[in-house]
């Protein structure tokens, strides 16, 4: 019975930490697919927190925040649209551009406006997110085995929670259930022939990073709206990166993002579970190699040793139409 | 893809273009100065007397300008040969480990002309092999550089926090950091070089490797301009398929290019390790593998272009202190904002005002045309 209470705290985090992973990783799903290259995720997110923590201390308002963060990370999207598809200029470097913005101004603005080193100031119980039992929750607790995982792994999380686990079908449906979606995809694989049929490429594209402005602003209100309760600086922590890292480990592929976020988020709360206990075998594993883990695992998929990740063929690409 | 603008003269597109955007980010950090509510222009007073009011100023200056010379040159390399190389981070960190090293073995035996040379050696051959890995993936297997650099800045940040508090740290020490190195691990200063001008260096770290960095600089431009290698390097990088038609072995290029990348990125160790802290610390690269994005961009990749560049981004770190310490309400935060902004105006906006400028030398064309033509009749 230990064992399977550790498992259930242990499954519990994950899903905690994965949430933002998801949120983000969606994201790139959309621009990704559309064949905009984001690796400003980390930015966007980071925007998003910091823009959800200052309104909600201001207004005390939780949803006043989380509006602001869905707002800048738009705006966020929008100049990396602007500069990779009106400008052509390069994605790469536009992404890199708002990673670096963002970290530096969250940190002067927030510091200029509240003066708490760059912290907004802790949020009251009305201005930030508060979990949901669901139905039944408490009643059913004591029953063995399904007691705990419906009790304290399926209820008492945040809304955002189980927003950023619906996405995931909604996601897919989206992309490849509707019109937009199927135009969304071939404006990532081939924007010459979706041109063609008399389609903007640049404004599915723009649309495209829409989407991903506002999947990002979920993700950066989750974590300083629910998960803690206000924003520290660079609070994302290369959470924006782990998203990406997921995305290509997904192969671009909705239900897939879900469980690599989760298997990514499965192994942050195991290398906090395991921090200076040794394993059975192996003996003590280095905390760090566990913080590396996603990263190498990453590699070794792109490497194509377990399996081949191909990206939308367009991705990275700026379309230049026939003159 | 073929460009779509018309061609620029030279220092149009050298020297107007760059400085233009530049202006605009600046431009733009003023606003972010006048949102936290401060004056820019007083602003801009501390930064320009912070840079180089004193002579330890210019050589504070001078001495983060080395270490982005480095990191410049690594990422112009890749450029070249039309890699993005944005690991430089983790290359200059784990580069690191060669430079300490080679100090921590021969510091108390040898003086400073002996372990330098191996610490050069150490810090290309370790920057160079976390380099190697990036490039070779790619080359063999397909996997897109830039994911790959980025995964292995993180990887390589796990690694050193694992050397520095389990290994190289010394016993019963609880800093994350090796231990001081004695006299034959500390360059020495320039400070003639300065006194030269009259300045006097005091207490800024302005170390011989500058000199390293000049050096490295001119052979960056050999070899991109001057030798074989380099022109395969800048043909591959313009159209991979005219260098695959002609013969050029393009994984080959490919796998050398990230490992000279690499090496210039892992040389930048020298400068902060041996040069000022004289121990290898938790994070001494300090997002100076990232300045090197700009600074490349800046630069227009070619060494003329990035030392001006990486003297530039040494402006604003030396300067950008001494405003965090006039104004208080503005940290140091402020240079990462500029430096975002330089990456996106001179980067990925390139080429935002590029249509004004060429209809507005069009026009001055014509109108020199005109005159000729009237003059003739």
């Amino acid at each position: 019975m230990d064992f399977f209470h550790v498992l259930v705290v242990l499954l519990e985090s994950t899903i905690r930490v994965s949430v933002p992973l998801v949120f983000a990783a969606l994201a790139g799903l959309f621009t990704e697919r559309a064949g905009v290259f984001d690796i400003g995720l980390e930015g966007k997110m980071l925007g998003a927190a910091f823009a959800a923590g200052a309104v909600a201390a201001v207004t005390q308002s939780v949803w006043m925040g989380l509006l602001a963060a869905i707002l800048i990370s738009i705006l966020l999207s929008l100049v990396h649209g602007y500069a990779s598809i009106t400008q052509r200029g390069n994605q790469i470097v536009s992404g890199v551009a708002i990673n670096f913005i963002v970290a530096g101004s969250t940190v002067i603005l927030g510091e200029a406006w509240f003066r708490q080193g760059g912290r907004t100031p802790a949020l009251a119980e009305g201005a930030r997110f508060q979990t949901i039992n669901l139905p039944g929750a408490d009643a059913i607790r004591e029953v063995p085995v399904l007691g705990p995982i419906y009790a304290d792994l399926l209820s008492g999380h945040f809304l955002l929670t189980y927003l950023a686990f619906a996405m995931v079908p909604a996601s897919w449906w989206i992309l490849y259930r509707t019109r937009f979606g199927l135009r969304l995809r071939a404006v990532g694989e081939n924007p010459g022939a979706v041109d063609t049929a008399g389609i903007s490429v640049i404004w599915l594209r723009y649309r495209a990073v829409i989407c991903c402005g506002i999947l990002c602003g979920f993700a950066g209100a989750y974590l300083s709206l629910a998960m803690t309760a206000g924003f520290v600086k660079g609070m994302t922590a290369g959470k924006g990166y782990i998203a990406l890292a997921a995305l290509i480990f997904a192969k671009w592929r909705p239900k897939n993002v879900m469980f690599a976020c989760l298997l990514f988020g499965f192994l942050d709360a195991l290398a906090i579970r395991l921090q200076g206990t040794p394993l059975p075998l192996v003996g003590q594993v280095p905390v760090q190699l566990m913080q590396a883990l996603p990263y190498i695992l990453t590699v070794i998929l792109l490497a194509g040793f377990i399996g081949k990740a191909i990206p939308p063929k367009a991705g990275g690409v700026p379309y230049v139409k026939e003159r | 893809m073929s460009t779509p603008y018309a061609k620029l003269p030279g220092w149009v597109e050298y020297g107007l273009i760059p400085l233009i955007n530049l202006a605009v980010a600046f431009l733009v950090a003023g606003l972010v100065v006048l949102l936290v509510g401060e004056n820019p222009f007083e602003a801009a007073y501390h930064l320009i007397n912070g840079a180089f009011g004193r002579g330890e100023y210019i050589g504070f200056t001078l001495y983060y300008a080395t270490t982005f010379i480095f990191t410049g040159l690594a990422v112009a390399v890749a450029f070249h040969a039309g890699l993005f190389n944005i690991g430089g981070e983790g290359q200059a960190y784990v580069g690191g480990i060669g430079v300490a090293l080679a100090c921590l073995w021969l510091d108390q035996v040898m003086p400073w002309y002996v372990v330098f040379p191996l610490a050069i050696v150490g810090s290309v051959f370790f920057g160079a092999l976390w380099a190697f890995l990036p490039g070779w993936l790619q080359a063999k297997r397909g996997s897109h550089i830039v994911i790959t650099t980025i995964m292995f800045n993180f990887i390589a940040s796990s690694l050193m926090v694992y050397l520095l508090t389990r290994v190289l740290k010394p016993l019963g020490s609880m800093a994350p950091q090796t231990r001081t190195f004695a006299e034959g691990g500390q360059l020495p200063k320039l400070d003639w070089l300065l006194s030269i001008f009259g300045l006097n260096v005091g207490t800024a770290p302005f170390n011989i490797s500058f000199l390293l960095a000049l050096a490295a600089a001119f052979g960056v431009w050999v070899l991109i301009w001057r030798t074989k290698l380099g022109y395969e390097m800048r043909t591959m990088g313009n159209s991979p398929s005219a260098a695959r038609y002609a013969g050029i072995r393009e994984s080959r290029i490919t796998v050398i290019t990230m490992m000279i990348s690499g090496g210039l990125a892992g040389m930048m160790a020298l400068n902060p390790i041996m040069g000022e802290q004289f121990r290898m610390q938790l994070d001494f690269v300090q997002g100076a593998g990232f300045v090197g994005i700009a600074v490349a961009l800046m630069g227009r990749s070619h060494p003329g272009g990035i030392i001006p560049a990486a003297i530039l981004f040494g402006v604003l770190y030396q300067g950008g202190a001494e405003i965090a310490f006039e104004m208080p309400s503005i940290s140091r935060d402020m240079i990462v904002i500029i430096q975002g902004l330089v990456i996106l105006f001179a980067g990925a906006l390139e080429n935002m005002f590029r249509p004004a400028i060429t209809r507005a030398f069009a026009m001055r064309g014509q109108r020199a045309a005109a005159v000729v033509q009237t003059k003739g009749a």
